[in-house]
This record gives structure tokens, sequence and C-alpha cells, in this order.
């Protein structure tokens, strides 16, 4: 029963950031039982404060915490361990707004800085998603954040389902989208019914972008009957893949269809509330769903006279936090750690209920299949590196690598092409003799590849390959949640392994990283871990790196 | 499995039925059958097939973090590679522990913690009993491949007053953290950071200060946790063990005693499904310390004109019957008080009941007025497992965290875990609170009407019909009568007849010194009164302080100096034996064999691991001896005798009807006083067990008043100033504390508490026992 007190309280504006998020104190809180519950029901408003905290002030300090923890009815120690998990957020003083410099492979590949050579006042940032221009920074922070720059580049065609938006026009403006056609995917859907919209999708064979590619259809009728309520959706936009840009391109460009996509899904599996986890870093596409949101609440089209509506969760600096169960515990206000499966999360997620995580390219195959009983035959591809015109591709699925290189104007003038990273950091390399390949994931699968989030990252001769993968393993080692023993130990002995080789050592640390992927692979908690090898292992297979 | 062997009630029946809780699984080849909801390692251990772990804990949530436990289990679908602390059994599944790609996960772990771990084991005190050492010999690979620099930190910190960490040693299992948040509710100690820098620490300048931190030692699966008494003491191949009970409080855990040449190392918790479930407090795993005191007696001591001096046991002896002897003749049996007996054993205390028997005497009593009425003990009482598995748990109680924290652990857990609904009376709040489905405040001196109100609102209502009720019955507030608390549950009873009671008591043994006998028809405070008025010639104190824990510490003051002679037994010299005649050293818990009961009336055996200090002797021993020279018969004649004077009720406990009838008591509403006193006890207080354990000493929180902020500044005085506190009894002067906590127009103070350097007052110098409720007027010192 003895309470700690601290000799310096909690300044004026960290109070104001914190109340800016629970709202005003009241001292009897916590005091009785029922106060105590109510006090402890606000544990999911954590991580908004945090960023409260952290935007205005800059940093998180101690005072700060306690305060945060009396409020919240936790300890300071819970509060300390969720805010020291994030990247984006700091512990030591520095001033609100911050810049972020990418070092990650496509920018480094690009000639940006590396871990070691950025500069002093700047953060070394993993991927931030803007491939398309590297070398990237953003800047984050400030009462206001200041949007990152412009959204991506977009390759479009004539036949473009997914990408049809782009770029035509205010993002925002709702009267064009329904001008377009908007929400009358929505209408249609509510005449079909839950079950007709999942035999609707089931029939367009769609299935996960976001790297897994489950049945899309199958998951929302596994949240559709099951009887405990609420049923929960998430959108996972916490894009963070490396050389991955499409979720973002989407989300700035076409927020609307989004919103009307989660509509849809909300009918299909009996939800009121969607919550779109928003990668952090992704200020403009937060500033355009935010905005488009409080339109349709406007419009009647979401809020309680709809019968659904749409909170934005942002995410603070994991990559970890995409795994479909870290993204519960980080929206609950806990550590962004992946859970043990079983139980899935179609019968235990966010708060232990029925829950549906789709990603945003998955959830905006939606409206076209409803609308116009669409297959859900294209991808979009996040094209960077060695190529003309880096961008998000809209193609069918099966489309030849080769053919897709071309659409983004081919290979740069005097580049040769030496590798393509495919499916991002997850994911593995293709070379110069698999032009042919047909990027579909079956396929791709014989040959052990995969087509992950869409990425295209192309190297020519001038990239470092061993430094590009001294990154990869890098950047593992820097996302690993911790939790797990293989994949926590794991990322760190094969970043040194790497480092070993590359100073020529040979085939008994080959070996060693072989095993140390098989122990990764096989007894990791999550797809992180699981996959925290494979792009290493690929280049050593399929390229002859490192041998 | 059901079996065919009971046939008498109903042999038509007696045909095999499928245990609707079996399920057939196969491991490593054989035929097994576990349970619906066990988990495979745990189903696989059973079955004698041990599979390498470090985050997995029986007692706790699995998090499947480690992922030693990998083995192969086939559900149907092929062999997968799973965590067995995660999965549970289903029918027909197979695993295999054994197989190649499980050896292959296993051993890759091991490699891959070993990497990080530092080779320090030599100097570690977990070396010997370590399951990272045990588990690298059994399962590892033998070798490691690695050989770069491991992790580096400053080692070991600090965390709390008792436990240190080393965070390279650290395999971050979550065990200590889990435990912390989980069990103790304490989350003080947490994952900081991400990835490979994450590490387990305190919030900065927030230590580890839980009233349960020892368990985290206990369960670290390697050398990261340890405990100050016991860091570099001894190799645990040294050590030799037996067990015992914890005699600390009333709750009875289960322990096992280590020592090493002839000294008490250390207590580690047993797991015990009736009781503690591994789990224990600090203060009793720690306060075997004072075992080893060198404030401990030796020899007996008798009054002479400089003081207590030492003298040898014949004479001793021989003065104690001289002194009953004398007694009987002046005053008859009633000048003649014992008080105390619920620090020994049952033994101890049935020897001593039985002499007082033999030689008339009435005036007993086990409790020091500090405890609840013995009409509560008439009522059906639960066990600890009644109460856990109850619907509705209802608490009239002090706060348990502070008094019985292994309950706390246990009530807790019921709460959180299994859906029981608190409902607590209060005057403080207590560390259930936050769990309480209902938590009501009320002032001191309220008597039955305050619950019966609650208790009719509907929803309570409804919720004490719907299952098993328990009441856990205690003396919250020692400024407040007994009465006020039996007036209370009086009225929890006449709205739920079928509750059962679980009463709260301090001391290790009261409940087996009560059935033992050692109650009279006088109480202590009636005993401390006839003193005070001269009419006690002899008080033998059997481990008993009244100075120190009679909560009216002037008529215990006036007591003891106007009674007649003193005989006192104790381990260590205290503030009443310091006043006695004759002291009598006695062996303390760890130096002698028996039994204890608990709370529930469970019996549970203490046993001897070391040699007594000095010549001390059990009580028991020593009431054999006054017996054959007072020339009475006692019916027993060594320790077994006694033990066999034990009868246990048809459900194993040891039970003793009082017949005492329940006090009456009327609701105090006004006062003329500014406030109303709340007395409470601290887990470390002045008790002699926590004062002569050097890692313990520290510990208390002192003494001192808390008020509500809105009074305090009502009454013109800062947090930290000095004030004179006035009751009808006199005034003491302490300084005050702002504490938001404090209902207002209540003061709240803790019970014997020792003095700090600015020899603050004694709190209890303003208690009446005669009053109901203690009523005060506090000034500003000007």
């Amino acid at each position: 029963m003895e309470a700690i007190k601290r000799t310096t309280p909690a300044s004026d504006a960290e109070r104001e950031a914190i109340e800016s998020v629970l709202g005003p104190s009241d001292d009897r809180l916590g005091r009785d039982a029922v106060a105590g519950h109510v006090v402890r029901g606000q544990r999911h408003l954590l991580l908004p404060c945090l960023h409260a905290l952290n935007d205005r002030i800059g940093w998180i300090s101690s005072p700060a915490i306690d305060h945060l923890a009396t409020r919240l009815g936790a300890s300071p120690a819970e509060i300390h361990a969720v805010a020291s998990f994030y990247g984006l957020f700091s512990l030591s003083p520095r001033e609100p707004v911050q810049r972020h410099v990418c070092i990650d492979l496509a920018c480094r590949a690009a000639g940006g800085p590396t871990e070691h050579s950025v500069d002093h006042e700047a953060h070394p940032a993993p991927c931030l998603g803007l491939c398309d221009r590297a070398p990237a920074a953003i800047t984050i922070g400030g009462h206001d954040p200041e949007p990152d720059p412009a959204s991506a580049a977009v390759d479009r065609a004539e036949d473009d389902v997914l990408l049809r938006r782009v770029g035509a026009g205010d993002p925002v403006d709702l009267d064009a989208y329904l001008a377009d056609g908007g929400f009358s995917a929505l209408e249609r859907a509510r005449d079909l019914g839950p079950e007709g919209i999942i035999s609707a999708v089931e029939a367009s064979g769609l299935t996960g972008r976001g790297g897994a590619g489950f049945p899309t259809a199958r998951k929302w009728d596994a949240v559709r009957t099951q009887p405990v309520t609420p049923h929960h959706l998430i959108c996972n936009a916490d894009e963070s893949e490396p050389g991955t840009f499409k979720d973002r391109t989407l989300i700035e460009n076409d927020p609307y269809a989004l919103i009307e996509s989660m509509a849809i899904a909300s009918l299909a599996i009996g939800c009121e509330l969607g919550r779109v986890y928003l990668r952090g870093e992704y200020l403009r596409a937060h500033l355009t769903l935010s905005t488009a949101i409080e339109r349709c609440r406007s419009a009647g089209l979401l809020g309680a006279l709809a019968g659904f509506d749409i909170e934005i969760i942002r995410g603070a600096g994991a990559y970890i936090c995409g795994e479909e169960t870290a993204i519960f515990n980080s929206i609950e206000g806990y550590r962004g750690e992946p859970r043990n499966k079983p139980p899935f999360p179609f019968e235990s997620g966010l708060f232990g209920e029925p829950t549906a995580v789709n990603n945003v390219e998955t959830l905006m195959n939606v409206p076209s299949i409803i609308a116009e009983g669409r297959q859900a035959d294209r991808r979009l591809f996040c094209l960077s590196g060695a190529v003309r015109r880096p961008g998000v591709i809209e193609a069918p699925i099966g489309i030849t690598l080769g053919a897709l290189i071309e659409r983004a104007g081919g290979l740069r003038e005097g580049s040769e092409l030496r590798a393509v990273m495919l499916g991002g950091a997850a994911g593995g390399f293709a070379g110069p003799a698999d032009l042919d390949l047909p990027l579909d994931d079956a396929r791709l699968r014989e040959v052990g590849l995969t087509l992950g989030s869409g990425v295209v990252m192309v190297h020519d001769q001038h990239v470092d390959l061993v430094d590009q993968l001294r990154r990869i393993a890098a950047f593992f080692r820097d996302e690993s949640c911790g939790q797990c023993v293989p994949c926590r130990v794991g990322t760190v002995r094969q970043e040194e392994a790497i480092e070993r080789l590359a100073s020529g050592t040979g085939e008994a640390d080959l070996s060693l990283l072989r095993d140390i992927a098989g122990a990764m692979r096989d007894a990791s908690i999550c797809g992180l871990g699981q996959t925290a090898a494979n792009a290493i292992q690929s280049a050593v297979v399929r390229l002859g790196v490192l041998t | 499995m059901s079996t065919t062997e009971d046939t008498g009630a109903e042999p038509d029946e007696a045909i095999i039925e499928p245990d609707p809780d079996a399920v057939a699984i196969t491991i490593n080849g054989r035929s097994v059958t576990a349970r619906r909801g066990d988990l495979v390692i745990a189903a696989a251990e059973r079955a004698g097939d041990y599979i390498p772990r470090f985050c997995y804990h029986p007692r706790m949530s699995s998090v499947g973090m480690c992922r030693q436990c990998l083995v192969e289990i086939d559900t149907g679908r092929g062999p997968m590679l799973q965590p067995s602390c995660m999965v549970t059994v289903s029918e027909g599944m197979v695993v295999d522990t054994e197989s190649e790609t499980s050896k292959r996960a296993q051993e890759g772990i091991l490699e891959l913690l070993l990497a990080n771990h530092p080779l320090d084991c030599p100097v570690c005190d977990k070396g010997g009993e370590c399951p990272l050492q045990d588990q690298a010999f059994s399962h590892g690979p033998g070798e490691s491949r690695y050989v770069e620099e491991k992790r580096h930190y400053e080692k070991p910190i600090p965390i709390s007053d008792l436990v240190f960490l080393d965070r390279e040693r650290c395999i971050l299992c979550d065990r200590c953290t889990r435990f912390a948040d989980e069990v103790a509710g304490d989350a003080l100690i947490h994952f900081i950071d991400r990835g490979n820098a994450t590490q387990v620490n305190t919030f900065p300048d927030e230590p580890f200060s839980s009233y349960f931190s020892g368990n985290t030692v206990q369960i670290c699966p390697v050398g990261a946790l340890t405990a100050k008494p016991y860091r570099f003491k001894a190799r645990p191949w040294d050590l030799e063990q037996v067990e015992s009970t914890c005699t600390s409080c009333s709750v009875g855990c289960r322990i096992s005693v280590h020592s090493s040449r002839d000294r008490i190392l250390r207590f580690q918790g047993v797991d015990d499904e009736a009781v503690n479930w591994g789990w224990l407090c600090d203060r009793g795993r720690f306060n075997f310390e004072s075992v080893h005191s060198d404030r401990r007696l030796a020899d007996p001591l008798i009054r002479t004109a400089e003081g207590l001096a030492t003298t040898d046991w014949s004479s001793a002896l021989s003065l104690t019957s001289d002194l009953v002897r004398s007694a009987l003749a002046a005053g008859g049996a009633d000048s003649i008080a014992i008080l105390g007996g619920a620090r020994g054993t049952n033994e101890d205390a049935l020897a001593w009941s039985a002499l007082a028997d033999a030689l008339g005497i009435d005036r007993r009593d086990a409790r020091l007025g500090d405890g609840i009425g013995l009409d509560l003990l008439d009522l059906p009482r639960a066990t600890i497992a009644d109460a856990a598995a109850a619907s509705t748990i209802v608490l009239i109680a002090p706060d348990l965290k502070e008094e019985l924290p292994v309950l706390h652990l246990r009530l807790r857990d019921a709460a959180l875990r299994s859906g029981a609904k608190i409902i607590e009376f209060t005057q403080t709040g207590s560390g259930l609170t936050r769990h309480a489905w209902r938590s009501i405040r009320h002032l001191p001196g309220a008597g039955a009407q305050i619950v019966s109100e609650a208790l009719a609102e509907d929803a309570v209502a409804a919720q004490l019909a719907s299952g098993p009720v328990v009441v856990v019955a205690g003396r919250a507030n020692l400024a407040e009568s007994a009465a006020a608390v039996s007036a209370r549950v009086a009225a929890v009873l006449s709205a739920a007849p079928d509750a059962r009671v679980l009463p709260v008591m301090r001391r290790g043994n009261t409940a087996g010194a009560l059935a033992a006998g050692l109650s009279g028809s006088a109480g202590a405070a009636q005993i401390l009164r006839d003193a005070a008025e001269g009419r006690i010639e002899l008080l033998i104190l059997l481990g008993a302080d009244p100075l120190a824990d009679f909560p009216d510490s002037r008529l215990a003051r006036t007591a003891l100096a106007r009674v007649g002679r003193i005989v006192s037994l104790d381990g260590h010299l205290s503030a009443s034996s310091e006043q006695a005649d004759i002291v009598l050293p006695v062996a303390v818990m760890g130096e002698k064999s028996g039994t204890t009961t608990n709370l529930e009336g469970r019996v549970t055996p203490v046993a001897q691991k070391v040699t007594v200090h000095g010549t001390a002797r059990p009580d028991w021993m020593i009431a054999l001896d006054l017996a054959g020279r007072l020339g009475v018969e006692l019916g027993a004649s060594d320790l077994s005798d006694l033990t066999s004077m034990i009868e246990l009720s048809a459900d194993g406990l040891w039970e003793r009807s009082f017949g005492a009838a329940a006090p009456t008591f009327d609701s105090v509403v006004g006062t003329n006083y500014d406030f109303r006193l709340v007395l409470s006890r601290r887990l470390y207080d002045a008790a002699v067990s926590t004062a002569t354990s050097p890692s313990l000493e520290s510990l208390p929180g002192g003494r001192g008043l808390s008020v509500h902020p809105s009074d305090l500044e009502r009454i013109g005085v800062s947090s930290g100033d000095d004030v004179k506190v006035t009751g009808s009894r006199g005034s003491v002067v302490l300084p005050v504390c702002v504490d938001d906590r404090v209902n207002r127009g209540t003061v709240w103070a803790p019970f014997n508490q020792p003095t700090g350097e600015r020899s603050e007052g004694d709190v209890r110098d303003v208690v009446d026992v005669d009053a109901p409720v203690t009523d005060v007027r506090i000034e500003r010192l000007s």
C-alpha cells in the first residue's frame, strides 16, 4: 500500500496532453472498486496518450509516466514497459519535431545513409515506405503534425481497378466519390446480407494481400459465426515491410473506398466499430483518412445512424505490430508482442473477442467484387530500385517479373540486373535468370519465393548485396519484439554470422547461418522470426552471396 | 478413473463408466490417459516424460515464450512442432518428445540461450539447482559455436531491499514479471525496451517493493534473481532440507526449510494445493534470520537486584514452581493467569493447557485483545479452498495483503481467474479493493446496519443467492471493539444463512492454541484489568508480549507494573519479558518438532531442522517439567503423547466449540471529537521476528498518522508536521502525513511500529479497550 510520492509532478503541458485523450481527471476515480474498473477500462487509451505526450513535448518523462499510471490505474513500470517498446517514442529529452532519415534497403541502395552515417541530429529510420523517391526522410512531431511528402508515384493503366481513383482529383472530395459510384457497393452489400457478401468474396478468390495469403471469405465467415460478441474488424495499415508503399498510396488517394470496403466487411462479420491500425509514420495517410471519416460521419455514412463507425489507431514505430496478434496487444495498450496461436483471431482476437484482421489492399478489392462481380485477380506491386519509373503498379496476378519491370520503364540507363528482392525483407531474392517467373504465389512457392506484400526491389551492379543482407539482418534484429528466444537471440547471431562471412570466413559459418535459420523458422512464435532468415537464405542459395 | 470397488451403494450401476474427462493420447509410443484441459507438457510430465522448459510454470498462465518445450504434436494433420505448454490434450493426439525434429528444436533453443548466458556457474547461487544448467546438460548440444561477445550489463543491481537482479544471466522467461503482475498484482518489474535489448527492470527509482518479491527468486530458472539473505551463503548440494510449515501468520504456508552446518539458510515455498500453491510472503520467507539472531536467549534468566541474570534450568524451574505454589496459596488458581501460546506448536499449547487444567487456572487467553471474538470461531468454518471457490466472498477483515499475504493471493486469484465476486466492507480500503465487485467504505463503529443495507440491494442479494458465500472475518481496526466485527458478520449470516466463515488470525498458531484450550472465561483484556487492579499474583507469558501487542498500551503497562510476578517463556527478550521475574528461553520454529494449526483448523507438521540455541527448550517440555515439580498429572509424558491428543473432525480439521455468545454491539454514530481512529497492522512491524531479522528490520514504515488532505487543510497542518492526538485516555505526539486514501473524518495509524529518529509517541496510548471506538482530537503543536 506504499505509494511512491515523487517530488517532481508532471508538468502542466504533460497533464494537458494526457487530458486531451482521457479528459479531465477526477480525484475520486480509482478510489472505490467500481471506479477502479472504469479506470482500468481505459487501458486501450494508453497508446494515444503516449502519442499525445511524444508529439507535444517531444518525449515522455518519468513524471508523465507516473501521472499516466495513476490515471490508468496501472503501475509506472507497466507504462514504462509499453513506452520503451516503440521506436517513435523517446524516454529522454528532445525537441518535439524530429527528422527521420530512412536507412533501409531501397534508400541505401540509392546512396542514402546507414545507421552509422546518418546525420547526428536525425533519427535513423527503418523503411518509411517512400522507396519510389529514395533516399527519403520525413519529419514527425509537434502539436499539428506536418504531413510527410506527397504521395507515391503511380503508374496507372486504363484497366486498373484498385488504383482507378489514384491521382484523379481531390481524394477527400466526398461528392466526387459518390458521383463516381461510391457507396453503391455498400448498397448492394446490404441487399446481399452477410452470407451473400461472403459467397461473393469467396467466388472472387480473394486472398489476403498482407503477405500470408489466407482466403478472405473463410476468415470472415469464421468471425461471422462466432457466438461471442462484439465482433471486431481491424484494417491492418501498419505497412512496414521494407520496400512496401502500396497501402499508403491507396489510403492517401482513395480513402472513401477503404471506408466503404470496411463498411461492407463489417456487414459480413457483424461488427459495429472498425479500427484502422495505421503506421505511426504515415501522417499524410492519417490526415487524409481522418478527414474522410469526419466527412462520412457528417454525411451520415458513418456513425450511430449508419450503424458502423471507424476509428484510427496510430502505431508508434514497431514493424512487429503489423503481425495480426501484435496489433491486438498494441491497441489494448500493451507491448506489441505477438500472441501464440491458437487461439486464432477469429475466435479470440482484440479484447479476447472474435476479430477479422484485413490488409488495406485486401479490403480495397471488395467494392468491385460486390458491385461488379469482379474476380480478385489483380495485385499491387511496389517497384523500387534500379528501374526508370519506380512506383505502385497494378497488374494481373501471374504477370512475369520481366514484364513488370518493363511496366516500370525497364532498367535504368546503364544498369545491369543483379537481383530482385521479392516480397520484402521477409521474402526472398530472384536473380537475372528469373525474369520469366510468373508473379503468382503458388508458382513462386515452388521455387521458394513469395509475393509477400508485393515488393519488387530491383538491384543493379552498383548495389552492394552483402550490405543489403547486413541491413536485412539488422532490420530484424531491431524489429524483433524480443519475446521468444529463437527470434530475439537468433536475429542477433544471424547478423553476427553474416558479419563474419562478409569478412571471408567459410563453410562452418554458412552452416551455422543455416542452423540459426532453421531454429528461427521452427521455433519462433510469429511470422517475424519464422521469416527473418528467408531473404538471407535465398540470397545465399539462389545468388551465391556470401559464398 | 471410476472404479467398481465401492459396490455397496448401488450395485446395479457398478459398471465401468467412461470418464467424461479422460482423454486418450499417445506419448512417445505409449498410450496415456490425460485429463481434459491438461496441457501437453503437464500430461507428459505425469506420464514420466519430462519436457524441458523455462517459461512454463504450473501456477501461472502459459506464455509459450522460451520455446524450449517444443515437441512434435500430431492431431491428425501430421506432426507439427508446437510449444507443449500452449497446447491442451485432445483425443487421439500423438506426442513425440524425443523425435529428431523435437530434439533439434530443443537443442537449437538451448544453444541460443547459452550464447547469451554468462558461464559464471561456479559463483552463481543457482549453480547446482539451475534449470538452465540441468537442461543444458540433459537436452543441450554440448558445445557452442558462437564466438561473439555475450550481452553485458552492470551486475547485479538491487531491485528491492531483498532482491538482486543480474540481467546478464536473465533469459527473459517472463516468470518473475508474470508473477509480479499476474499473481502478486505488483507489476513493479517489467520487460523494458525491445528485441535483443529487452531487459527486466523496475521503473527508475521505484523499487520492486512487493511483499511477495522472494517468490520471483524461487521461480527464476537461472541465477538472475537472488535473495539478499541467501546470496553466497551455500551451494545447493550442501543444503539439507525438511518440509515444515511457516508460522509467521495463520495461513500456514507449507515450506521447505534449508540448512547447512546447523544454520537455517532459507525457506522455499512448497506447492500445497489446499493452502499456498508454492507462494510465500517475504516476511515468512526471510524472518528465519531471527532464529540465529544474537538477541536469542540462551539460558534462563532470573531477576536480581542488578536486573536479569543468567541462571541454570534447575534453579529457574524450581523457582517457577515455587512462584506457582505461592500464588496458589496466596490467591488461589484465579490469581494465576496465562497469556499467549499462539506462537508455539499445538503440542506446546496442549501441554500448557493441560497444566492449567490440572492447576485449575481458568484465566488464560492465547489472544491479546487484538483478534476476533470466540463467537466467530463457533460459526460454520470455511477452508481457504472454500473461500477461493465461493461465488461471493464477503470481506469483513483487515487488509489481507498486510496481515495474511498468501490468503490475499488466493482470494485475488479467485476474483481474477475464477470469477468470484468480492464484497468488501472496509474502513481504509485494501489490496483487494481494486478487484472487489462492491467495496463499501464505512466509519469505525458501524454495526450490523451498514452491512444489512448493502446486502439488501437487489443485485447484491441476487449475487448472494447465486452460490456459496464465504465471509472472511477479522479485526480491521484495533481501535474498534471486536464486537463490531461480530455484529457485521452476523448481519451477513442473516442475509446469507448458509455462509461459512474463514476467521482471520494474525499469529501463526492462534487456532491451535485456542483448540488446545488456551482460552478461559476471562479474555486477555479482563486478565490485564484484573492485573492492573492487583488481583493477579502470577502472570505467565507464553511467547506473549502484551506491551507490544495489546491495543490499549496504558492498560498493558499498568497491568504488568501491578502484577505480582511474571514468568515469561520466550525466544528473544521482548519489552514484556524484560519485566519478568523469570525468563525461560524456548526453542523457536525450526528448532522444534510438532504440529501447528492454521486458520482453517488444518493441522500440519513443523519440523526441527537445527539444534536448539543455547539451552533453550520447547514450551511443552517446560510444562511437563513443571507438572512433575508441582505433582500434577498431565496425561502426557512426551511429544507424541501430546500430538495424539489432537482430535481431528471428519474433515480432517481441528476445531473446538467455544459456546461463546455473540456480543451485542450498537453502532456508534456521533462523537464529540474530530476524528475516529483506524489502527491497523502492516506486514512489517516491530514484531521480534522482524526486528531480529537483519534483512527485514529496516522495512517497517514507522509511526505516523495519515489524514485526508482536506481534513489536514481544515486543521491547518502540513504533511510532516507533528500533531498532538488526544483521546479520552490521554494524548500522544505524532507526525502526520497526507493520504487521500483515508476517509474524511477518520485518521489512520499503523499498529506496533518501531519508533524512528523523532521518538514519535505510541498511538496505542489513546486507545481505550473498554470503548467501542477511539475518537481523537488533533491539534497543531505550537
